[in-house]
């Protein structure tokens, strides 16, 4: 470094001061660990807005593709049956069970997620376990390009696929009794197909299919378990009384 | 880039305003020295994310060029550059935070643009060629011109694409139903288009203001 800095200096018009290397290793060590303490700090000081905020997004997700729905219960599945989740615990695959003020199961609300065009797309949709259809849908999570992807959550006809799309199941109660396909805009007849969007096919298709693949999996799970989650609610008040 | 000495001697009372004016236009990031290509192009596609990269940048630009015109006699030389994208990185992660525990509604829509703030070369730029050698006051109203030049010069890009791609404005309709939209105005290439045609418009009005003159 010095010897770089001699041969380079002569020709600057302004020549840095010498400087030892120690002085330099610190400088930078000095910004390093100032930086790391102030962005420790940061994490920690926002960590809990953070989390508290996602939180309520989730819950007010929740309440907006279930209507009527005022409280949650949080279940997932263990070897095919439906358990509740202890707040403490973070299982990967949620269902989330909706309540109205009486506590009567109103609906059910499923995570799904799958790729888009640009990055993964996480959705949130609404189950209506006596219609056996979807009754709401809402977008968690999108890079989907402005304008064109993201008309899954702006364009109020494709909102409207997933106001009743039947996802009954099949005789046997394994799998859905007719997959969830695409139609081309204009071109929807049955109720179990979604209508895609003009300018943004694979956005759409993305969305149907990653609909398709979840409620083949969790419409069997929630069926199968729907006295569990019927009683959800008043079994907990008990446990919570006891 | 340099102001020439004899125009600070001339302008030492109005010194702080003129650093901030020059930012606007006369030394406009964007339409004059074409820094930060990549937020202009990438993230102006709708006008609220146009205001939202301009008020984030101005925001870490203000507090890099406090803390570099700060520490501008302890850094040494050889390692001010370094010394200047650590400091810069670590002022953009904590307004990644701070705008998540703020809003989570405005970190969804623009999460993937606030890490881009770090490679805008106008910060450093900023850093190396002002505030390292500047006083503290200067070093701000340095920063903060050059933020808003930077800010209306993203929402001169991301009106006129949201306006001709979206026929909306802040996502109110603009246009009537009727209206089909111009879908490559959002697309990289209209990014293009539009600054071309910007910057096509500022040097036809700088010509004939210095023909003028």
């Amino acid at each position: 470094m010095t010897e770089l800095q001699s041969i380079a200096s002569p020709a600057q018009p302004e020549a840095p001061p010498e400087v030892s290397s120690t002085r330099m290793i610190m400088t930078m060590a000095g910004i390093g660990i100032i930086s790391g303490i102030l962005l420790v700090f940061t994490y920690m000081g926002t960590l809990p807005t953070i989390e508290k905020n996602k939180a309520e997004a989730l819950e007010r997700a929740i309440f907006d593709v279930v209507p009527g729905a005022t409280s949650k219960l949080t279940f997932t599945p263990e070897d095919g049956r439906l358990r509740l989740v202890d707040p403490s615990e973070k299982p990967t695959e949620n269902y989330y069970a909706a309540y109205d003020d009486e506590g009567k199961l109103v609906g059910i609300a499923v995570e799904a997620a799958g790729q888009g065009f640009a990055d993964i797309i996480k959705v949130l949709y609404g189950y209506d376990p006596v219609c056996q259809c979807i009754i709401g849908f809402k977008v968690l999570a999108t890079k989907e390009t402005p304008g064109l992807g993201d008309k899954i959550e702006t364009d109020p006809a494709f909102v409207a696929n997933f106001e009743a799309l039947d996802v009954s199941l099949s005789a046997d109660g394994s799998t859905l009794a007719n997959p969830v396909v695409f139609a081309k805009p204009g071109q929807k007849t049955n109720p179990w197909e979604v209508e895609g969007i003009t300018g943004a096919t694979i956005t759409s298709k993305a969305i149907q299919n990653l609909i398709n693949v979840s409620a083949m999996h969790a419409m069997a799970i929630l069926q199968n378990n729907i006295q569990v989650l019927r009683d959800g609610n008043t079994s907990s008040q008990h446990t919570n009384q006891d | 880039m340099a102001t020439p000495a004899a125009s600070i001697q001339t302008k030492i009372k109005s010194e702080s305003a003129e650093n901030f004016i020059k930012g606007l236009w006369r030394e406009n990031p964007v339409f004059v020295a074409l820094l930060g290509m990549c937020p202009v192009l990438a993230v102006t596609n709708s006008a609220i994310n146009a205001l939202a990269i301009g008020a984030a940048s101005t925001f870490v630009m203000v507090l890099s060029s406090t803390i570099v015109s700060l520490a501008q006699k302890l850094i040494p030389k050889q390692v001010r550059i370094a010394s200047y994208i650590l400091i810069i990185a670590t002022f953009v992660t904590v307004t990644e935070y701070v705008l998540q525990a703020l809003s989570y509604e405005v970190h969804k829509a623009l999460g993937a643009f606030i890490a881009l703030i770090v490679v805008n070369c106008m910060i450093l730029g900023r850093a190396e060629a002002f505030a390292s050698r500047n006083n503290l006051r200067q070093s701000v109203m340095d920063a903060f011109g050059m933020g808003v030049g930077f800010t209306i010069a993203c929402l001169s890009l991301g009106t006129v694409r949201e306006i001709l791609g979206n026929g909306t404005l802040f996502g109110f309709q603009v246009f009537g139903p009727e209206f089909e939209p111009w879908i490559v105005m959002i697309l990289p290439p209209g990014a293009f288009f539009v600054l071309g045609m910007w910057l096509l418009l500022f040097n036809w009005v700088k010509h004939r203001k210095e023909a003028a003159e």
